[in-house]
């Protein structure tokens, strides 16, 4: 990629970010602080990766994204709206009756979300069903894409799809989890830890894929590393860290920002700051990212 | 009623599903490490490359049958009903359920009758668990014939059903050439106006029995089969309790909460109240024993149906 695409993706995400905090205001809750570490990698299959057609949402030969960690809707639906799947002025709407952005993704509303995902673990399996009906039964190349959540992994039924995704060779199939270090209950090491998370997914058969989830050389590279491995029959897991909250000062790295809405003074705020990098980005170029500090202290959260 | 011949109704399954097959190539077959028991080893002989072992995951099972179906398939998906209806319910709730796809999940050794295995293994609640789910179409066939073409009208169906199959072998009594399975349509198997019984699965031949020994007592007795619990035939069951002396017998392998029985009160409390007595498992788990035996001790035979009935007329 060239810095100046760098620089326009950074600009979506950034802009991503707005909407993801203006959603969780509107509505009052939600989940801003994992929506806000997902953005770039969101932002970069949607605009990079993904063969997609938003005037044709239910193309069938299409690349499939399963959030599994079906919480950051927020996300995902500002970066299907961003993209053309829908109105950006309906995501104001999201989590109020009668709107077709539900508080976690509706397949059958939703221009643009392939699968209905909400309880954790369930749309990695759904993923994997859809990447080996695509790869060993319609023989389609159709690559299946699915985001998981580092706390979600603790969930029995991600390793059930783990082993059947290395049993049947879906090397169409490239998970993300995102390793943003927390949960509700606090910090994941603290939690259930679930480290070596890479021995793990390697011991399963996976291709494994290191990077910064919020940093746009090391996404192109990891999906180039996915590609790589087309026809080894090796499923691809990504595993990016990145930071909760990422973007607004007082989300980073804090657990409590899992599950809530800002309130009108911590929305005014959070729109201030990252309007504040969106002159940056514009201003300087490529090199700048909303770079977050190490944890200070680690907050439980609610949902 | 002659001698009839016994086919276990996870062989009909079984053999309809390789029929399904041919016809459509969509169809596949998932499994969790039973599909000798289950009968989809038929289906994977037959279509090696559209037959899925998911491994002892029954919850896999369900979520990458979820995602077939997303990509068009149709998945018929198996289990035993315990682990299928039991283990998996919340990812049939909310990745088959919610999003409304088009999975067929047939369980296979439902009931009591599953027999030695004792009670880990006799699911008596699947009916239950499943008709909770909005949109989910619940059936039991009462035997082979019954089981063919419910198969068959699952897979003419689009949306989420599911079927129980039973392990054992049990008698074939509906005449293939002239029997039409409807979904949600009740059949009249005996006819009486003297009290009715309501049954499903196994115990329709039960009631049939029963009904034919009564006739000898001079008791007349309706008997409905009622292969689809979900939705159920409410016209039949109103029909039933104004035709019969306001005294109708529900007759399941099923707890008697949650299945059969209390759909048909359920119908009968809004429609038109009548006196129901539910035969089935009364809140209580099975044990290990012959199927034989173990229906005589859950009185679910022809003979505490006849006792049943009896009691209840002299109310």
């Amino acid at each position: 990629m060239t810095p100046e695409r760098i620089r326009e993706l950074k600009l979506i995400a950034n802009k991503g970010r707005m909407y993801i905090v203006k959603e969780t205001h509107a509505a009052k809750s939600g989940h801003p602080g994992g929506s806000m570490g997902a953005m770039d990698l969101m932002t970069y299959l949607y605009n990079e990766e993904m063969r997609i057609d938003p005037q044709n949402p239910k193309d069938e030969n299409r690349d499939r994204f399963v959030l599994s960690k079906g919480h950051c809707a927020p996300g995902l639906y500002a970066v299907l709206a961003m993209r053309g799947f829908f109105p950006e002025e309906d995501l104001m709407t999201i989590r109020k009756i009668g709107s077709y952005l539900q508080g976690h993704p509706n397949m059958n509303t939703t221009p643009g979300v392939d699968f209905s995902t909400g309880s954790l673990g369930q749309g990695y399996s759904a993923a994997c069903g859809m990447a080996n009906a695509a790869k060993n039964v319609l023989k389609k190349d159709i690559n299946v894409y699915a985001l998981l959540g580092d706390g979600e992994i603790e969930e029995g039924l991600v390793w059930e799809a783990s082993e059947y995704a290395a049993h049947y060779g879906l090397d169409n199939l490239c998970i993300a989890v995102d390793i943003n270090g927390l949960q509700i209950d606090g910090a994941t090491k603290d939690v259930m830890n679930m480290e070596p998370i890479d021995e793990k997914f390697a011991s399963f058969g996976f291709n494994i894929v290191k990077i910064d989830g919020n940093d746009y050389n090391d996404l192109e590279k990891a999906f180039a590393a996915f590609h790589a491995v087309k026809g080894s029959g090796k499923p691809t897991a990504i595993l990016m860290q990145t930071v909760k909250g990422l973007g607004v000062s007082y989300m980073e790295n804090q657990a409590s920002w899992h599950g809530k809405g800002p309130n009108d003074a911590e929305c005014a705020q959070a729109l201030e700051e990252l309007e504040a990098t969106r002159r940056l980005i514009e201003a300087e170029g490529a090199d700048v990212s909303p770079k977050a500090e190490t944890p200070s202290g680690i907050q439980r959260g609610e949902d | 009623m002659a001698e009839v011949k016994k086919i276990a109704t996870r062989d009909s399954y079984g053999k309809a599903l390789v029929e399904l097959g041919a016809i459509d190539e969509r169809v596949v077959a998932i499994d969790a490490d039973l599909a000798g028991s289950t009968k989809t080893g038929m289906f994977k002989k037959a279509y090696p490359d559209r037959h899925f072992n998911c491994g002892i995951a029954e919850c896999n099972v369900m979520g990458t049958a979820a995602g077939m179906a997303a990509m068009g398939l149709i998945p018929f998906a198996s289990s035993f009903a315990m682990f299928a209806s039991g283990r998996a319910w919340e990812v049939i709730r909310n990745s088959i359920g919610y999003p409304h796809l088009n999975v067929k999940i047939c369980a296979s050794h439902g009931g009591i009758s599953v027999g030695e295995d004792g009670a880990s293994h006799q699911c008596c609640e699947d009916f239950a668990l499943l008709r909770v789910i909005p949109g989910m179409l619940v059936m039991s066939p009462a035997d082979d014939v019954e089981a063919r073409q419910m198969v068959r009208a699952a897979y003419e169906y689009d949306g989420p059903v599911y079927i129980r199959l039973g392990r054992a072998a049990i008698p074939v009594f509906h005449d293939e050439a002239t029997y039409k399975f409807q979904i949600g349509k009740a059949e009249v198997l005996h006819e009486g106006n003297d009290i009715a019984i309501i049954s499903n699965g196994v115990l329709t031949y039960e009631a049939l029995k029963a009904a034919e020994k009564l006739e000898q007592e001079g008791i007349h007795a309706r008997v409905l089969n009622m292969g689809t619990i979900k939705p159920i035939d409410a016209e039949a069951v109103v029909a039933a309790a104004k035709e019969c002396g306001g005294k109708i017998i529900t007759a399941e392998e099923h707890s008697v909460i949650g299945g059969l029985g209390e759909a048909v009160c359920a119908v009968l409390a809004e429609k038109y109240p009548a006196r129901v007595r539910r035969i089935g498992l009364q809140d209580v788990f099975g044990y290990s024993g012959p199927m034989a035996d173990l229906m005589v001790e859950f009185g679910l035979d022809a003979d505490s149906i006849v006792k049943e009935t009896k009691a209840f007329l002299a109310e």
